[in-house]
């Protein structure tokens, strides 16, 4: 935002104040009439003219704005918007650690489990999920009784309710796409790391836990912060699968009070709120993994507003530290 | 007479079409300095690996300690070892590497205790002590809590000298140690190796500090072309090289 305090504020050879120990006076800083930017205020007056424009379609539309307000807390509502984080969560959770064992398997020298792990991720990112939670919510249709021998038996469609039609649907769909972005963060690890640690006497396995995974984390978060994200947004299509999350819970009170386009905005409202607070778990998340790829952290946006802050007050900047 | 610590019989590697080892016999004696020198692509890294068998061999016979590497014999035939007794057999044998291969997630003092814990089974305090012994020991005691990234090339590879160490192994083999340093760095690492040296540990050296070699070095090699051209104390061979390809090459880098 305001650029004059985002540099280092305390050493920096700035003002008449700062001499260096006893040697050549700090140089003065040059002074030059800055470069006029006359674009960037021509196309900031643009869109603001664009938003206001926006903004004004949508107040003169036939929308009752306060029944966005009454019913953004309703029971329902809310309810909704737990099961979609809770499926959310749970499909994801399934679909890292399933994913992970898929990459490796698929990386695997033996060709059997190799094989096995390509045919899975060639089946579930062939086809749409929306497809495979229908296929999961019709499963009694081939097999009317599950039957585990001696340990598990019950009628399909009691086993398939749909809260574990949309848990395998979701979970098995993203494990396969989980599956390519861990075989990808576990082959950008340096070859040389894998030698090192067989060097050391390490087992295959434990060369992988302990010295390839951590280091492919990296690499793999990102975009798994990314799969998350759309994951709370797919789950809407649970939908299809009866299980009641939030845009089931909002539509059904759009369609009875016939305040459609106002509950869809309810819903919009949830996801975006769920959608920026993962964004900003998923920053912090990665920063913890940069340890060790980075001589020193970058300050978080909190820290900046400090040292901007400290500056401000032309304090001397202290304990801030990466 | 004693079991050499490493004796090599007639080894072949190719990787593919190229044959880049052509029948190596040598034998290195317990206790014994021994480098090997010549020209890049001479095959002397890829012998060095063969040795842990990082790579295996297509002919001949490797052994370390009596032992043979990555196969087990029974009667006159071969049987291949698995992964969990190749890694049994590589906990003996410590290696550095020019890249210094350090885990870069792990800071310099759990790089060390990493492979006791996890190969040894050790506590963690045991490992930290031994750890902290030979972080002191190649000149590092201060820098135990810092990540490689926030070392030198000089201090990164002292560190990975101290972390094959830990696992007091009986032969170190070292590829190419100085040869990614700055030439101002070179000279702490070579002096942990001289130390190593003089407390008898058997070394193999990939190197092209003929100052090291002439100086520490109990027995030399010079490699060219996938076979051994010359070898002997390296005082003589590098003063006195009888073979034209020896005298051309070192009159390269001397």
């Amino acid at each position: 935002m305001t650029d004059k305090f985002d540099r280092t504020p305390a050493g920096s050879p700035a003002g008449p104040v700062s001499v260096s120990k006893g040697a050549t006076p700090a140089p003065e800083n040059i002074k030059a009439i800055p470069v006029r930017h006359v674009g960037r205020w021509i196309s900031g007056v643009v869109v603001i003219g664009l938003l206001v424009a926006l903004g004004y379609a949508f107040s003169q539309g036939n929308i009752q704005w306060h029944a966005v307000g009454d019913k953004l807390f309703d029971k329902n509502v809310v309810a909704g918007a737990g099961r979609t984080l809770l499926i959310s969560v749970l499909a994801m959770v399934l679909g890292v650690i399933l994913g992970v064992v898929l990459a490796v398997m698929r990386l695997s020298k033996n060709p059997v489990t190799s094989w096995v792990a390509w045919l899975y991720i060639w089946f579930f990112r062939g086809t749409p999920v929306y497809v495979q939670l229908l296929l999961w919510f019709n499963l009694a249709l081939i097999f009317p009784v599950l039957n585990i021998p001696f340990i598990y038996k019950d009628e399909m469609t009691d086993v398939m309710t749909p809260f574990m039609c949309a848990l395998l649907g979701l979970a098995l769909n993203e494990a396969a796409y989980m599956a390519e972005i861990c075989r990808a963060g576990i082959q950008s690890v340096d070859e040389g790391q894998t030698e090192a640690s067989h060097a050391l006497g390490m087992t295959q396995g434990k060369t992988m836990r302990r010295v390839v995974l951590p280091q492919a984390l990296r690499v793999i978060i990102p975009p798994t912060g990314n799969e998350f994200i759309n994951m709370l947004k797919t789950s809407s299509l649970v939908y299809a699968v009866t299980y009641n999350e939030l845009l089931r819970s909002t539509s059904q009170i759009g369609s009875t009070s016939y305040a459609v386009m106002e509950m869809l905005f309810v819903a919009s409202i949830w996801y975006i709120v769920m959608t920026s607070v993962f964004s900003v778990g998923q920053y912090y998340l990665e920063r913890r993994f940069a340890r060790g790829s980075l001589r020193s952290l970058p300050l978080t946006p909190w820290q900046r507003v400090k040292v901007n802050l400290a500056a401000f007050g032309n304090r001397p900047s202290g304990g801030v530290s990466a | 007479m004693t079991t050499p610590m490493v004796k090599a019989e007639g080894v072949h590697k190719s990787f593919g079409a190229a044959h880049i080892l052509k029948g190596i016999d040598l034998e290195v004696a317990p206790r014994e300095v021994f480098c090997l020198i010549g020209p890049s692509g001479s095959g002397k890294s890829t012998f060095l690996r063969c040795i842990n068998h990082l790579e295996k061999i297509n002919a001949g016979r490797l052994s370390v300690d009596g032992e043979l590497v990555g196969y087990r014999q029974k009667g006159d035939k071969l049987y291949e070892l698995k992964d969990s007794e190749v890694a049994l057999q590589r906990r003996d044998i410590g290696m550095v590497f020019q890249r210094f291969n350090l885990f870069p997630h792990m800071t310099a003092i759990e790089n060390v205790m990493e492979a006791p814990i996890q190969v040894k089974g050790e506590t963690k305090a045991v490992a930290r002590a031994r750890a902290e012994k030979l972080l002191d020991r190649v000149g590092l005691s201060d820098k135990a809590g810092n990540y490689p990234t926030q070392l030198s090339g000089g201090q990164q590879q002292r560190v990975a000298i101290a972390r094959a160490l830990a696992m007091e192994p009986k032969l170190m083999l070292f590829d190419e140690p100085t040869s990614a340093l700055d030439p101002e760095l070179v000279g702490d690492v070579l002096d942990v190796m001289r130390g190593l040296a003089e407390d008898g540990m058997t070394m193999i050296v990939v190197t092209h500090e003929m100052g090291f070699a002439r100086e520490v070095g109990d027995a030399l090699v010079f490699m060219d072309d996938g076979v051994v051209v010359e070898s002997g104390h390296p005082r003589d061979v590098l003063t006195d090289p009888q073979h034209d390809r020896t005298k051309s090459f070192l009159s390269k880098v001397l």
